[in-house]
């Protein structure tokens, strides 16, 4: 903290400055993309409140506002991890070994609509969309076609599942066992993060309760079998993607974070047992320093409460471990290549906020899934940023910054309103029925569009620098009928060639877990190792849990 | 074919023309309501009324599935508020009513409030009587639900049914003598969560000095939607009270009553537009306020002098 | 009395994506459209079933997935089975434009790209229901 004599001088001269200037008298106002007002100027005077020991420190000290690692990416370069999958699992596996040749370092795995929701590619819902948005997965055997040649225990994967987390996870488990690969040593993360579903992706299945319970029964099992994986990864990237501002990211985020943390106390687990896998996943947008600040303030939020409210005595419990993704919805479908620059510059935002991992985006992807060559150069992106731009050679450059600290303390204050409203509430399940969040996020994504048409706000391309009558001129990744046809004929032969009473058998067991309270994940592994498909997996769970609609909104 | 012709065989999509019609209060709508009103007074008419986000919409759906398991046809009128200020609609309660989808027998119809008030809209009188000639032998009419006291709906059901949560402790303890005027049965929804009982006490409490007096018993529910808790119960207590209505010749008094009601309400709105031909386009505004404001004239011979006019 | 026009809002096929559709019902409220929005997850049985009931102008069907070509066409055939022709059918979405083209000729209307405002698609609506619904013989 500033000495006082300091502190009222440098205000005497800044106001003395702004009469010499006349830099009062532009009535413009200035607002991040989020509508978070910015002063012109920032000085040691919006600072003066942080202590640097208490609010900053050192890297890998809490509270971790600088990052996680003392060494950060000098002592190990941040997972370039591309979010991809799509048609059958063989072509999938194909872009995989594509990717990994091209020096990926981690894999994260893109399941189709179907897979998301719980459906079988044989379902009369599932028509239209196998293989579309992502890969079409219906059983182990898939996972088997889809890992071929990639040795997991050798490598950390990711995997976008939610609704059918524990269904998919079981599958992941069997491949991994069939490989040989030991679980103590499996590496990756499995989403699991039901809560922002019904918060803003919307693709769920069961309703929040029998939901915890299968995430608490994730982390019960992967406590005892797996300590090297995420079992969770609690994301802000969908809430961001559905319009919500930076600090709803944030903050809805980690009171996503504190209901699993309430879940895996009440069911009787130690704090510090299952809060080192808790992990993190965040948007980073246009808006390159609320971003930074958002990430900053992420790791002290996170810190404090783990420590002081929840009373975790291991450091590791206390550290906010987050995977980022540059922002999908900040892409055009207009002049598309310039999404290689936005990307760009978001993926610095992460960067430079201290991400663990990163996902590029592609700058076809308004478009379809992206093609070979476009992904190539969003992976060919952050390459550049790790060893051509020389930002990774020193930990949190802007660490001191007056602009980024103040912005970093006002993300977290505003966040902190908003954890006093969800309490206020009664929790976030709660607000969840009530459509609170959902209300919230909405009318965001509505501000921002009416300021996007009032040129408020300004997109390259879209309200401005438009070019008339634009021809995409651009090759686009097509999914044919092959594909569902190809998924046809294979869930149809893993029907046939199982043992369909070990199936029979293994489904009644887990409909038995289910109704009890035995732990569902070995009996799950058991369904997926006898080779029972998703959908009938789903189907089982379905008649004991029940299904999710969505209550009031709007 | 006609319009008409095509209704009395049941084609829904006929029913929906003649709904917008009267809706929209289109040139000869009152000749439409002529040609079918010997066909109605069959429907039943249950309305569902409480403060925003109790869950009535949730209700009506799971309500109207029991209504309908004995063949019953239901028809739905789910009013949501008109914007002031662009004369624009949300209407968003069928998204809670996805159990009906292709159900037989069962007609949904947002509407929009269109300045009518106490959380019915402006024609859902006419609207409900087209459902009834069409033949639905329930007519459920949920209001908007905006919070305050939604009297209108008793001008028109003939069982309420105000639909409240554990946490609406404050709109109780507000009512209190005030209840049995707007409902017949009370629903606490959402009664899985905490402070159910306490809510049912409260309100148990509150009734029993109507109890005494009264001959109806006004039961108090507890329901859950989500859980699909209760709604036997509820479809139970809507139909004694049918039954109460009737044997204590009830039924026949209240909708006299509000018969009365609507034709005053058709007059007035006669009258309202009578008014709004006379002082049309061609009346001189700026004369008269000139002379009311220089007061050489006042406003009440002024309008004395209208009046008469207008009784000619 | 003028004549309201009223829209069906609605999200067929699987994804969850409803940040789009939620914005325009905003914006078709606020400029005086009767907006009835049926939600996620609608088969376009669902849709056609609420648009004769609801005795709409409009449908506007908002696909994100890339099932497009599967939904749309299904919702122009079943309108035209129940005899509610008139109903204009449009959407938005990822739609290539050959898809867009092919659609076109089924039938269904305009189709609007991202980056579209919402004033376009008002726009678009008030014209192209203008004095389409042809008052039927009531008596």
């Amino acid at each position: 903290m500033a000495e006082k004599s300091f502190l009222d001088e440098v205000k005497k001269e800044r106001k003395q400055w702004e009469e010499k200037n006349s830099t009062k008298n532009n009535d413009k106002k200035f607002t991040t993309i989020s509508g978070m007002e910015i002063k012109d100027l920032y000085t040691p005077i919006d600072t003066a409140d942080i202590n640097y020991f208490r609010d900053i420190n050192f890297p890998g000290e809490y509270p971790y506002t600088r990052g996680v690692r003392p060494t950060m990416y000098r002592g190990r370069m941040w997972t370039m991890r591309q979010f991809s999958g799509f048609a059958t699992p063989r072509l999938t596996n194909e872009r995989y070994k594509f990717l990994l040749a091209r020096g990926q370092t981690g894999l994260s795995v893109a399941y189709d609509m179907p897979t998301l929701m719980g459906y079988d590619s044989d379902h009369p819902f599932s028509k239209g969309e196998v293989g579309i948005c992502g890969v079409a997965v219906d059983s182990l055997k898939d996972m088997e076609i889809l890992f071929d040649g990639i040795s997991l225990k050798d490598i950390s994967t990711s995997m976008t599942i939610n609704g059918p987390a524990p269904i998919i996870f079981a599958f992941y488990v069997a491949c991994a066992e069939k490989q040989n690969a030991s679980l103590q040593n499996l590496r990756g993360t499995c989403q699991t993060d039901i809560l922002k579903e019904y918060m803003a992706q919307k693709e769920w299945i069961f309703p929040p309760q029998p939901s915890m319970r299968l995430i608490v029964d994730m982390m019960k099992f992967c406590t005892q079998n797996m300590p090297k994986y995420n079992y969770v990864s609690i994301s802000g990237y969908h809430i961001r993607e559905a319009g919500s501002t930076a600090v709803q990211e944030l903050a809805f985020t980690l009171a996503d974070g504190f209901a699993y943390v309430e879940a895996g106390l009440k069911a009787g687990l130690e704090i510090d047992e299952f809060a080192p896998r808790l992990s993190f996943f965040f948007n980073s947008h246009l808006d390159f320093f609320e971003e930074i600040a958002k990430f900053r303030a992420a790791r002290r939020i996170w810190a404090r409460h783990m420590r002081e409210r929840y009373k975790a005595r291991k450091p590791e419990s206390w550290l906010l471990r987050f995977h980022t993704q540059t922002a999908g919805v900040s892409l055009t479908a207009q002049q598309p290549e310039n999404n290689i620059i936005r990307t760009a510059f978001e993926a610095l935002a992460a960067v430079l906020g201290g991400t663990q991992s990163l996902h590029t985006n592609s700058m076809d992807e308004t478009w379809a899934l992206p093609t070979e060559k476009a992904a190539q150069i969003a992976l060919r992106t952050q390459q550049l940023i790790a060893y051509e731009t020389g930002v990774a050679n020193t930990v949190d450059p802007l660490g001191g910054s007056y602009f980024i600290e103040s912005l970093t303390n006002k993300m977290e204050q505003e966040a902190e309103k908003y954890f006093e409203e969800i309490e206020k509430r009664g929790g976030v399940i709660k607000c969840l029925e009530e459509g609170y969040f959902q209300k919230e996020i909405a009318e965001a994504a509505y501000r921002y569009q009416q300021e996007l048409e009032k040129k408020e706000k300004i997109i390259v391309g879209i309200n401005e620098f438009v070019i008339e009558n634009e021809k995409l001129d651009m090759p686009i990744l097509k999914i044919d009928e092959s594909t569902e046809k190809e998924q046809l004929e294979s869930i149809n032969k893993v029907k046939q060639m199982r043992d369909n009473d070990k199936v029979r058998r293994a489904l009644e067991d887990l409909k038995k877990a289910a109704s009890n309270s035995e732990n569902t994940i070995p009996r799950l592994i058991e369904c997926a190792k006898c080779y029972a498909t998703e959908g009938e997996i789903t189907e089982v769970l379905k008649s004991v849990f029940g299904e999710y609609h969505e209550p009031a909104w709007f | 074919m006609t319009v008409l012709e095509q209704f009395w065989k049941g084609d829904q999509k006929a029913l929906a023309t003649l709904i917008s019609h009267v809706e929209n209060q289109a040139e000869d709508y009152q000749k439409v309501l002529s040609s079918i009103y010997s066909k109605t007074g069959r429907a039943y008419k249950i309305g569902i009324t409480g403060p925003p986000g109790v869950g009535k919409s949730s209700l009506v759906d799971k309500l109207t599935l029991k209504l309908c398991q004995n063949g019953s046809k239901v028809g739905i009128i789910a009013v949501d508020p008109t914007s002031p200020f662009s004369g624009g609609a949300f209407l968003g309660d069928r998204i809670r009513m996805q159990s009906l989808a292709g159900k037989k027998g069962v007609f949904i119809r947002s509407m929009a409030s269109r300045g009518g008030e106490g959380g019915l809209a402006k024609s859902t009188y006419e609207v409900a009587l087209v459902l009834d000639a069409f033949g639905q032998d329930f007519i459920i009419l949920e209001t908007v639900g905006v919070g305050q006291i939604e009297i209108e709906v008793s001008h028109q059901a003939d069982t309420k049914v105000l639909v409240l949560t554990p946490e609406s402790g404050d709109s109780i303890q507000a009512l209190k003598a005030g209840l049995i005027e707007i409902g017949d049965i009370f629903v606490i929804n959402k009664s899985d969560r905490e402070g159910a009982p306490k809510a049912v006490a409260h309100l148990n409490m509150i009734l029993d000095i109507k109890r005494h007096t009264e001959k109806w018993n006004y039961p108090v529910i507890s329901t859950s939607a989500i859980y699909e808790k209760g709604i036997s119960e509820l479809q139970e207590a809507i139909l004694k009270h049918q039954k109460f209505l009737t044997s204590h010749l009830l039924l026949e008094k209240n909708r006299k009553e509000q018969l009365k009601n609507e034709l005053k309400n058709i007059l007035e709105r006669k009258l309202k537009q009578l008014l709004e031909e006379k002082m049309g386009d061609s009346f001189n505004w700026e004369e008269t306020l000139a002379k009311i404001y220089s007061r050489k004239d006042d406003p009440y011979s002024w309008s004395e002098k209208i009046f008469e006019a207008l009784k000619k | 009395m003028e004549r309201k026009i009223r829209v069906l809002l609605a999200k067929p096929g699987l994804d969850g994506h409803d940040r789009g559709v939620k914005v325009i019902a905003a914006a078709m409220r606020d400029a005086g459209l009767e907006v009835i929005y049926l939600g996620l997850r609608q088969t376009p049985e669902m849709v056609v079933e609420a648009a004769v009931q609801e005795d709409v102008d409009a449908i506007g069907l908002s696909i994100l997935s890339g099932a497009h070509m599967t939904l749309f066409p299904q919702t122009v055939e079943l309108l035209k089975q129940k005899g509610a022709g008139r109903i204009i059918l449009f959407g938005g979405g990822i739609i290539p434009q050959e898809d867009m083209d092919k659609l076109e000729k089924m039938g269904v209307g305009k189709l609007f790209g991202p980056g579209t405002t919402t004033g376009e698609i008002i726009e678009y609506i008030k014209s192209a229901t203008r004095g389409r619904r042809k008052e039927e013989a009531i008596f």
